[in-house]
């Protein structure tokens, strides 16, 4: 390595790893926490997916590429993000509308592009354009936004979110429009203003299962009460419950988990691998696992509080704060929490779009932390 | 006032967000405790329950497929049902070792060549966790050399299932039709909960129509099973419910009398009740068994179905397109009738041939030697080509086709079986819009003697016959006429609800053509005397000849030296009794040659026997 091309006061003889990271901008903690997720990740792959070599190589595959992408873009300076904001929104808002008039269609749902070379769902650029957006448009003037700011914010929020829901894919829907609703929490609107929200939303859910598909309707009756529908969606919660339960406070051991081998946990490589994880590592494991999580996205919120501009404030919080959502929505739904929206558990469930979409969220938080300007050594 | 910020506003900024970080940070572990607390309750307070049902034994939900609902005839007699059959089945997700398996069950239960074939093609297309039938109807030793041998085999199983089963065979074939193993298509389209567990769908006909009445509802059972997936306890089960029962409109007599009066012809007979629209027989021949289907035809027997010159599996009834010739003319009249073009009595000379004016190609009569003088009566009851050749020339087609549009033809009649063919009634408009071509006024000409581009299905043929017997009534045709839920012995009429009411001016014009029908069959010079021999009531009927190929200008049509392939199609349509009408039958002979001889007798059996006349033995009375 030739440390000569950096001129700093700083350097000290010998090797400098941290300087080196520094260099690529990578941050070394998050890094590693990563790094340490994903091979837990992969080391559940395996068990889940019935001890198949040829799907972790694939899903070695996807994460170079998503690792790729993530170090690709820690090199781009958050202002270039910024100044690009618009661009990108809109580019993902015209794929959006592509899909919804020439999409294909899988499993009753229209979210795949087909570019004759390979299928992408443009809903995984919508996931970082949106709070990036959002957090570059609030953050052009003070905050708190003021009233219209907030009202154009929302309605930039809820036009991807809206097409999405199209699709119809309620789940992401969901999860986009809360990482925009996220940044505007963080942009400091007025707590009258959150509760009055909080209110309206509760007033609207009647509205909103009028306008519900039936397999969406049905998925919320069956998450009220799993018994109702044992052949289908209440299959899947039934079963998850029974491979966490069994599971225990140490678990059954490492590929030894019955329910998830033996027996026909469902979608257990990708939606819920977390029951296998539950039963083969116990209540430690599972715990241990999710304060990975926690810790991940506080190392996110501790990089965003750090951050130099408002911009990389709001958008650092969001993709930290996302993140969590992700894996809440996912936990619960396996744990009969919450309903079954079908939301991977981030960079560990088997399948790609996603994978490239966080590490890309986490190529952002990286880039922010390391492109700041060192005021004092 | 907005302005640009400032370092001052930038550390407001800052304080302002940071707070609301630690906010999220806050109510982030707040709601991951409510995780953890979650997975204490599940993996530490009731870890004994969740263990018993996953440590010793398994919890598998089993489907229970309900019993498919029966189909019966209008006189009762059974026509499809559900026999108990074994079939040898395999959940391939749970064999260890595929081909291994299918080895060793190959020289366990001698299975065939074509046996394990089958099994792969099914095997490409099975979902995932269901059973795939690895051989069906297993004879008793069968079934007890693998329950011998069951411990070496998990994942396959013995499973007694209840199979579709025709016990008329042929009779039914083709208005019933067949239930066979649901494809990949129907997959896409079928409520997959519904059909866990059932391996068959109606394919055609009844079974594919009253496909969700006849299915019921799946029913589960929670089960305890040990390590290789046998069933040792059954925790919980809530039974399915069988489909609802059918009874047809369809009389079992009145097929096989059809059937029988058909020959070796290829054809189909259609007869329905005009005043519900039920239909009381639906014959297309050839037919076949359809039993071969149930269990999933072997591609032999199939190919051979499918590559026959004769086309058993077409159905001839709703699908076959025959130019209706001369059946055609009542309707025709009529329009000429009520567009005030004819009257009952006015008069066309028949010289044999008709020339369009300025032209001097001549349009022939099928009598050589013309009809002479001939009104409205004569004209239907004789066929007189030329009469009509006028008539449609002064209608002009435009205002033919929208009459003979009320009659349903060019359209589907409506019944309750599905891909009816709609038919053709040509126009100015479908000439132009398909061919791309002007009408010609000759194509009027033999479109008035139901020639030239006219198609109908035999069901049309019946359907407006039942209109005009109806005098203007049109009922939508039904094969089923009622179903029964199973359990409780309610049963509910399906009748047709759409009854439509053909505006005439003149309600004389309707007993105008009906009785020029009926001197077709009464009439000292009708064409289809011999039908009405003897019968205690007046019949009204049409004879028709559908040309295969055209007759050159003046060569005459010879029967006997022309293949029997490129014969005249043979058509009649008829009612009874004329004035208060209770039957309506349309009989299509396909190379039959001539309406009066081959299709009219047909027609003639089918009343008596629907009427239970005792013609054919001497009858003093009569």
């Amino acid at each position: 390595m030739n440390h000569s091309l950096i001129s700093d006061r700083q350097q000290r003889n010998g090797w400098q790893p941290g300087r080196l990271l520094q260099m690529l901008h990578v941050d070394a903690t998050l890094l590693l926490c990563l790094l340490l997720l994903l091979g837990v990740g992969l080391m559940m792959l395996y068990s889940a997916g019935g001890q198949d070599m040829g799907l972790i190589i694939r899903q070695l595959v996807r994460l170079g590429v998503a690792m790729a992408a993530m170090l690709i873009i820690a090199q781009i300076h958050p202002d270039r993000m910024r100044d690009s904001a618009y661009w990108l929104y809109g580019f993902g808002l015209i794929l959006l509308l592509a899909v919804l008039l020439f999409g294909t269609e899988g499993k009753g749902a229209q979210r795949w592009l087909d570019l004759g070379f390979f299928r992408f769902q443009p809903s995984e650029i919508i996931k970082l354009a949106v709070p990036i957006l959002i957090a570059a448009f609030l953050a052009e003037r003070p905050l708190p936004p003021s009233a219209w700011r907030l009202i154009f914010g929302l309605v930039l929020i809820g036009l991807p979110a809206f097409l999405i829901a199209k699709q119809p894919d309620l789940g992401t829907a969901i999860l986009i429009a809360s990482s925009g609703l996220i940044v505007v929490f963080l942009a400091g609107i007025s707590w009258k203003l959150i509760l009055s929200f909080i209110g309206s939303c509760a007033a609207a859910a009647p509205v909103l299962w009028y306008f519900m598909h039936d397999y969406q309707r049905r998925r919320v009756l069956t998450f009220l009460n799993p018994e109702n529908d044992p052949l289908g969606a209440g299959y899947h919660i039934i079963q998850s419950k029974i491979a966490i339960g069994s599971g225990g406070v140490f678990g059954q051991g490492w590929l030894q988990g019955t329910q998830s081998h033996l027996e026909f946990l469902p979608e257990r490589s990708t939606d819920f691998i977390f029951a296998v994880i539950a039963e083969e590592f116990g209540l430690v494991g599972a715990i241990m696992l999710l304060c990975l999580y926690l810790l991940i996205a506080a190392r996110g919120l501790f990089i965003a509080s750090q951050a130099q501009s408002s911009f990389s404030r709001l958008l650092a919080g969001s993709i930290s704060i996302t993140f969590l959502v992700y894996v809440f929505v996912n936990v619960g739904m396996v744990t009969g929490l919450l309903p079954v929206v079908g939301v991977p558990l981030p960079l560990i469930s088997y399948g790609g779009t996603s994978m490239v979409t966080l590490l890309a969220g986490f190529g952002i938080l990286m880039s922010i932390h390391t492109h700041r300007r060192m005021m004092s050594p | 006032m907005a302005t640009r910020f400032t370092l001052k506003d930038h550390f407001r900024e800052s304080r302002l967000i940071n707070g609301r970080l630690l906010f999220a940070a806050f109510l982030s572990v707040l709601v991951f405790s409510a995780v953890f607390v979650r997975l204490v309750v599940l993996q530490v307070v009731e870890y004994e329950h969740f263990d018993s049902l996953s440590d010793r034994n398994r919890v598998d939900i089993e489907p229970l497929p309900p019993q498919r609902g029966l189909i019966y005839d209008r006189n009762g007699v059974m026509v499809a049902e559900n026999i108990p059959t074994f079939s040898l089945e395999m959940v391939p997700e749970k064999v260890p070792d595929l081909e291994q398996t299918i080895a060793e069950l190959t020289t366990l239960m001698s299975l065939t060549d074509e046996d394990i074939e089958e099994f792969r093609e099914r095997l490409k297309q099975h979902r995932q966790f269901h059973q795939v039938v690895v051989r069906q109807r297993l004879t008793e030793q069968e079934v007890a050399r693998f329950s011998a041998n069951r411990h070496r085999f998990p994942g396959v199983d013995i499973e007694g299932r209840l199979i579709r089963h025709y016990p008329q065979g042929n009779l039914f074939a083709h208005a019933v039709g067949y239930v066979g193993r649901i494809n990949e298509r129907e997959l896409q389209i079928i409520d997959q909960q519904d059909y866990k567990g059932t391996l068959q769908i109606g394919k055609t006909g009844v079974e594919k129509e009253y496909e969700e009445t006849l299915h019921g509802e799946v029913g589960y059972r929670q089960v305890e099973t040990n390590v290789q997936g046998r069933i040792v306890r059954e925790i919980m089960s809530e039974p399915s419910h069988s489909g609802d029962d059918l009874f047809l409109n369809l009389d079992i007599n009145l097929q096989r009398v059809a059937g029988e009066a058909l020959t070796d012809f290829n054809g189909s007979v259609v007869a329905l009740d005009p005043r519900n629209g039920a239909v009381l027989a639906l014959v297309s021949k050839p037919d076949f068994d359809p039993n071969l289907f149930v269990s999933g035809i072997s591609s032999k027997d199939y190919a051979e179905l499918r590559d026959s010159p004769d086309r058993p599996l077409f159905d001839r009834a709703l699908r076959g397109s025959y130019p209706p010739g001369s059946t055609l003319k009542p309707f025709v009249v009529l329009a000429g009738l009520e567009l005030g073009v004819v009257t009952e009595h006015s008069k066309t000379y028949c010289p044999g041939w008709y020339t369009l004016p300025g032209h001097d190609h001549r349009y022939r009569c099928w009598k050589h030697h013309g009809h002479g003088m001939v009104d409205m009566t004569d004209a239907v009851a004789q066929s007189c080509d030329v009469y009509f050749y006028d008539l449609a020339h002064t209608l002009g087609i435009d205002r033919l086709h929208q009459f003979l549009d009320l009659f349903s033809f060019g359209h589907q009649s409506g019944i309750d079986i599905p891909s009816e063919s709609a038919g053709l009634s040509p126009s100015r408009e479908w000439k132009r819009a398909s061919r791309n071509q002007a009408w010609f006024p000759g194509e009027t000409l033999i479109s008035g003697i139901g020639q030239g581009f006219n198609q109908t299905t035999p069901l049309q043929l019946a359907h407006a016959t039942a209109t005009l017997a109806m005098r203007g009534v049109m009922q939508e045709p039904r094969v089923v006429r009622a179903s029964r839920k199973a359990g409780d012995n309610t049963m509910q009429l399906r009748s047709s609800d759409r009854v439509n009411n053909l505006p005439m001016q003149n309600s004389q014009n309707w007993e105008a053509v009906i009785d020029s029908m009926v001197e077709v069959i009464h009439g000292a010079r009708g064409t289809a005397r011999h039908v009405g021999e003897k019968m205690p009531f007046k019949v009204a009927g049409k004879t028709g000849t559908a040309q295969v190929f055209g007759i050159a200008q003046d060569a005459k049509y010879d029967a006997e030296t022309i293949a029997r392939k490129l014969h005249d199609h043979a058509l009649f349509i008829a009612f009874a009794p004329a004035d208060k009408p209770e039957f309506v039958v349309a009989v299509v002979v396909e190379n039959g040659g001539s309406g009066s001889k081959v299709a009219a007798p047909i027609a003639r059996k089918l009343i008596i026997q629907h009427f239970g006349l005792e013609l054919d033995e001497p009858q003093p009375d009569q």
